[in-house]
């Protein structure tokens, strides 16, 4: 085997090799989507955040603007108090609603952001006021079995 | 009878202890390597050498294999996703497994097979025709000039060789899926960039082909190093580095998982 | 001040596993002189010759080589050492994937920096001294035992060595193999100006070249002397090797139960 074939097929062998790792890490993953850009954080406060978890996506209109970057306890007023990393291209205003669905049926829980009309924009590390729960299942039985049987007497 | 019992007591705890000794005496011949490998970079043709014979020369098997498993990975995965109406996941199923598990795990397997063994028995051959020796009587350290190149060789070209493994793969399970099946091509690719995270999947899976090509290396050319001179020895030898990368790559792999993948 | 032994060797104990494999050895190479050093197999030749070249190290007693004590020397002290000494081992240990040019060439190369140019002439003049100076383009595997060598011969002597260490140098050859040999190692030598140590145990090879002969068993020496004293020698052991007796000192039987027991001993349990 001469040097020049040996370093030509090792060259190769290189080359598609790190073709590949470029394929999965672009193609395959989102590693344009990961934008490590500038961010600010924002915050919110849920009666119940049903099953959110840190690095949820925070979405407006549908689009990925920001991740939830933690979720803690407020012992003080018995709330979850979450905290986004948004991303600094997108304001929003201070009478946001902030809401937590589920994507698809049965599909991961992420934080909805609606937008108001007011001309007045969140500053960095602010908490937004309007906020709605996460739907539990549970309670919407309940809930549905209670209407049932309010129903049925008055028949 | 008391002295059989003692006995068999005395053999395992013998066989422990001399298990022990040897991975103690592997962890001073990896620092060893590790000590001896500036001549092995410097000269660095060495390793290009080797990366030859290691990498280049796995290429078959690995990509050969890459495809299958992902094609296979489209069958099965495409049969247990359409009863709940899910196809359109099946590029998530595809992309996740390979990434996460199967692209290192089955390459590092291959790659122990094949290039493992090699590197194990030309160094056992190596030892056993005094050829070593013979270096060391000429002021040339074994370790750097044998054994440092195809070390490195084996790590450089592990994690690449796991990333070929994928990626032919989910071309595979894309063959599979979309162009056999008649899986939607737009959900295939949409929901698996979804999906796929590059820090907690792609560069894990990056991380842990690395560990296995440092195990597999290390294993192989301390096996072969240490080879009883003889050709019983060598077989001995190369047997064992396939065995026991075998068993290391997957232990490894139980322990990389659930540092990586637990909790979020 | 540089003492008349190139090799001293003052009351070596080795042993492996706490088997005694050598036990108080005391031998002087003499500077210039080419030793053999005979016995049968197993009695311990071959480790002499790695206790000397520092591979292994001596459970007690010294190894000196040109004044320096080899069991005491640092790592880069004993390769600068190794540089001056040459060994062949008993197959040659060629590198397989090297050819006959680079194998001649790799201890230039490693250990010198000489151009290109100059490691050529120097390989083809090692080549042409062993007589294989044409066949520089072959790869191992296309060369005969005793071709190989030669090559292997060359390559030892690529740095002009002060010492000389082979083993069983003789071994599975054929007869003008064997004369080639002989007088290879008694020219270099001679040419090289150096100490030659030869592990043998072919008598009449080594009795035409050598300037001494030390005999060992057992791990210990049991005789020495000029090949004229071995020759005539009354020592029962080297008349039995000298002369390829089957049974004397060294007996014909191995250790075991006498023969009417064993055979007859059976019937009577």
């Amino acid at each position: 085997m001469k040097r020049t074939t040996l370093d030509l097929w090792v060259g190769f062998f290189v080359a598609i090799g790190l073709a590949a790792l470029v394929f999965l890490a672009l193609k395959v993953g989102n590693l344009t989507e990961s934008s490590h850009g500038p961010s600010y954080t924002l915050q919110a406060s849920f009666g119940n955040i049903g099953g959110l978890k840190v690095r949820a996506p925070v979405k407006s209109a549908g689009v990925v603007v920001g991740r939830v970057a933690s979720i803690r306890f407020d012992p003080q007023n018995y709330v979850a108090v979450v905290t986004m990393d948004m991303d600094a291209r997108y304001q929003f205003p201070v009478d946001t609603f902030a809401t937590i669905n589920t994507s698809g049926l049965l599909g991961e829980q992420y934080i909805g952001l609606e937008v108001g009309g007011d001309t007045e924009m969140l500053k960095p590390g602010a908490m937004i006021k309007k906020t709605q729960d996460a739907v539990v299942l549970e309670k919407l039985i309940s809930q549905f079995m209670y209407n049932k049987a309010s129903d049925a007497p008055s028949k | 009878m008391l002295d059989a019992i003692l006995g068999s007591f005395a053999r395992l705890g013998f066989r422990v202890t001399s298990r022990i000794q040897r991975l103690g005496n592997a962890s001073r011949f990896l620092l060893a390597t590790l000590l001896g490998s500036g001549t092995a970079w410097r000269r660095f043709s060495l390793i290009v050498r080797e990366l030859y014979y290691s990498g280049v020369l796995s290429l078959i098997i690995i990509l050969v294999s890459g495809l299958f498993v992902g094609m296979v990975l489209g069958l099965q995965g495409y049969d247990t996703l359409q009863r709940y109406g899910s196809s359109s996941a099946l590029g998530v199923l595809v992309a996740l497994s390979l990434v996460r598990e199967l692209g290192p795990v089955v390459a590092a397997l291959l790659f122990a097979s094949r290039a493992g063994s090699a590197i194990t028995a030309e160094i056992g051959l190596m030892r056993a025709t005094e050829q070593l020796s013979a270096m060391e009587m000429m002021a040339v350290d074994p370790v750097a000039r044998v054994v440092a190149p195809r070390f490195w060789a084996g790590v450089i070209s592990m994690p690449l060789l796991a990333a070929l493994f994928s990626a032919i793969g989910i071309f595979g399970g894309y063959l599979i899926g979309v162009v056999l099946i008649g899986v939607d091509e737009g959900s295939f690719w949409s929901q698996m960039q979804a999906a796929v995270d590059f820090r907690l999947d792609i560069v894990n899976g990056f991380i842990k082909s690395f560990v296995f090509g440092v195990i597999v290396s290390w294993i192989a050319v301390f096996e072969g190093f240490h080879a009883a001179p003889s050709a019983e020895g060598v077989s001995a030898a190369t047997t064992r580095t396939v065995v026991t990368s075998a068993l290391a790559i997957l232990a490894a792999d139980f322990i990389l998982t659930a540092f990586m993948f637990t909790g979020a | 001040m540089p003492s008349e032994a190139l090799v001293k060797i003052s009351d070596l104990n080795f042993a492996y596993d706490s088997r005694p494999i050598l036990t108080g050895i005391n031998l002087e190479i003499p500077r210039g002189k080419l030793v053999a050093i005979m016995g049968t197999s197993g009695c311990g030749k071959t480790t002499l010759l790695r206790l000397i070249g520092g591979q292994l190290m001596a459970s007690s007693g010294k190894v000196e080589v040109d004044g320096q004590n080899v069991g005491a020397l640092g790592r880069s002290d004993l390769f600068k050492l190794r540089r001056r000494m040459g060994m062949l081992f008993q197959f040659g240990a060629l590198f397989t994937d090297l050819s006959v040019y680079d194998n001649v060439a790799f201890p230039l190369r490693e250990n010198t920096d000489l151009s290109e140019d100059l490691i050529h002439d120097l390989v083809l003049m090692k080549l042409h001294a062993v007589g294989l100076r044409g066949a520089h383009g072959l790869m191992p595997n296309e060369l005969s035992g005793g071709m190989s060598r030669r090559v292997a011969l060359a390559r030892a002597i690529a740095l002009d060595p002060m010492l000389m260490m082979y083993d069983e140098p003789f071994a599975g050859l054929d007869p003008i193999s064997l004369a080639i040999t002989g007088e290879l190692i008694r020219k270099l030598n001679d040419a090289l100006g150096a100490s030659s140590i030869m592990v043998t145990h072919d008598v009449p090879e080594s009795l035409k070249i050598v300037d001494y002969v030390y005999f060992m068993a057992a791990g210990k020496i049991v005789a020495s002397g000029t090949p004229d004293d071995i020759r005539n020698s009354s020592d029962p052991f080297v008349r039995q090797f000298v002369w390829g007796e089957p049974d004397g000192p060294v007996p014909f039987h191995y250790p075991a139960p006498t023969y009417a027991d064993e055979m007859l001993g059976a019937r009577h349990a």
